[in-house]
């Protein structure tokens, strides 16, 4: 009555192992033999840890095309909107509270990327 | 084997391709959501459950909440009148399929491992040992940890996030990502609140804070105070399900 998943990972090491997944597809599919780096961008409010991912990304390329390339990673701050007053301000995953007015409807604008942007391969 | 994940070849990359010699360096522009396969998965997995007309509920919480007390009252309490099936996610032991299937309700386990979260994958092929036409409601507990369930879709309905007393009522303020993806939130074991300093209201204010659409229940599983609210609650979540036909 059990599954095992195929392969035991904690969150920033699935995520990791997605970024050297599309890496390697996209190098397989340009005939590439190596990869030169590998540019990400993670939001500050996406609940994933960039220094986590940076450690992850070692163990993951052991083997791959991706062994001795470079991580890029692009950090998004969080930026939110007020639905009452409009107010655009800079956000931080503790912030539940509008700067200008206090209202508590904070629309989220930017910062939950996670998104692998551009490989560079030879 | 299978057509959506295609698991049954993992990793199986072809190398015979053309090695040429490239001389020059370029960079390809991918835009990719790293979590795109998970959330593929859970769309596949969403449409299966909606053509099952099933109401699917993902319970995350902290260790030791209360998750599998709640199910076992719920299974118990509403045996007549609903159909369920229930996914356990635990990294090890089936300690917790085993106290399920003792409510009658079929149930199945999975052990993430070294896993943190039950992701979309695991949830489609545990599906797969249900009767979807025969049931209607899917319980999907997942892996006690508020931090990283918050960020995979495993094609449920709503979340509901459980607290209990014990916990400090500034969890939904420390764990501000799963009280947010959450719809619902369960305070549970309200039996011992005479014992304890947690304060109900500043809880309630907390979660709103981080959620103003957060549906609260309090309840205790164990003397049953609470449980008709949460009760009615489900029984309106089906009917909304089963309107859709």
């Amino acid at each position: 009555m059990t599954i095992n998943p195929t392969e035991p990972y904690v969150h920033e090491l699935g995520i990791t192992q997605s970024i050297v997944d599309i890496a390697e597809q996209t190098a397989s599919e340009q005939n590439a033999q190596k990869v030169l780096s590998v540019t990400v961008e993670i939001g500050d409010l996406s609940g994933v840890i960039a220094d986590a991912v940076e450690f992850c990304f070692e163990a993951c390329i052991q083997g791959t095309r991706l062994a001795d390339s470079k991580l890029v990673i692009k950090r998004i701050p969080g930026h939110a909107r007020c639905n009452d007053c409009g107010t655009e301000m800079e956000i931080d995953n503790m912030t539940f509270s509008c700067s200008t007015c206090g209202s508590y409807s904070l629309q989220r604008t930017r910062g939950e990327e996670l998104n692998i942007k551009e490989v560079e391969i030879e | 084997m299978c057509i959506d994940c295609g698991c049954a070849q993992p990793h199986d990359h072809n190398h015979d391709h053309d090695h040429g010699h490239h001389d020059d360096a370029k960079t390809i522009s991918i835009e990719q959501n790293l979590l795109a396969k998970n959330d593929m998965l859970a769309a596949a997995n969403r449409e299966r459950f909606s053509e099952a007309n099933m109401l699917v509920l993902n319970l995350v919480s902290s260790p030791g909440s209360g998750k599998t007390t709640l199910l076992e009252k719920t299974l118990s309490d509403l045996k007549g009148e609903f159909s369920f099936a229930v996914l356990e996610g635990d990294q090890q032991t089936a300690n917790d399929a085993d106290r399920i299937a003792a409510t009658g309700a079929p149930v199945h386990q999975i052990n993430t491992g070294a896993g943190c979260h039950l992701d979309a994958h695991m949830v489609g092929h545990g599906v797969e040992h249900f009767d979807l036409g025969q049931t209607d409601i899917l319980m999907i507990e997942n892996v006690g940890n508020l931090v990283c369930p918050a960020s995979f879709d495993l094609g449920e309905d709503l979340k509901v996030a459980v607290l209990s007393t014990t916990e400090g009522e500034d969890k939904p303020a420390k764990y501000p990502h799963m009280f947010r993806a959450a719809e619902v939130m369960i305070i549970n074991k309200t039996d011992l609140l005479p014992h304890l300093d947690f304060d109900i209201e500043k809880c309630r204010r907390y979660a709103l804070a981080v959620n103003p659409d957060l549906t609260i229940f309090e309840l205790s599983c164990r003397s049953g105070e609470g449980l008709d609210a949460w009760y009615a609650w489900l029984a309106k979540q089906v009917g909304t399900k089963k309107k859709v036909i």
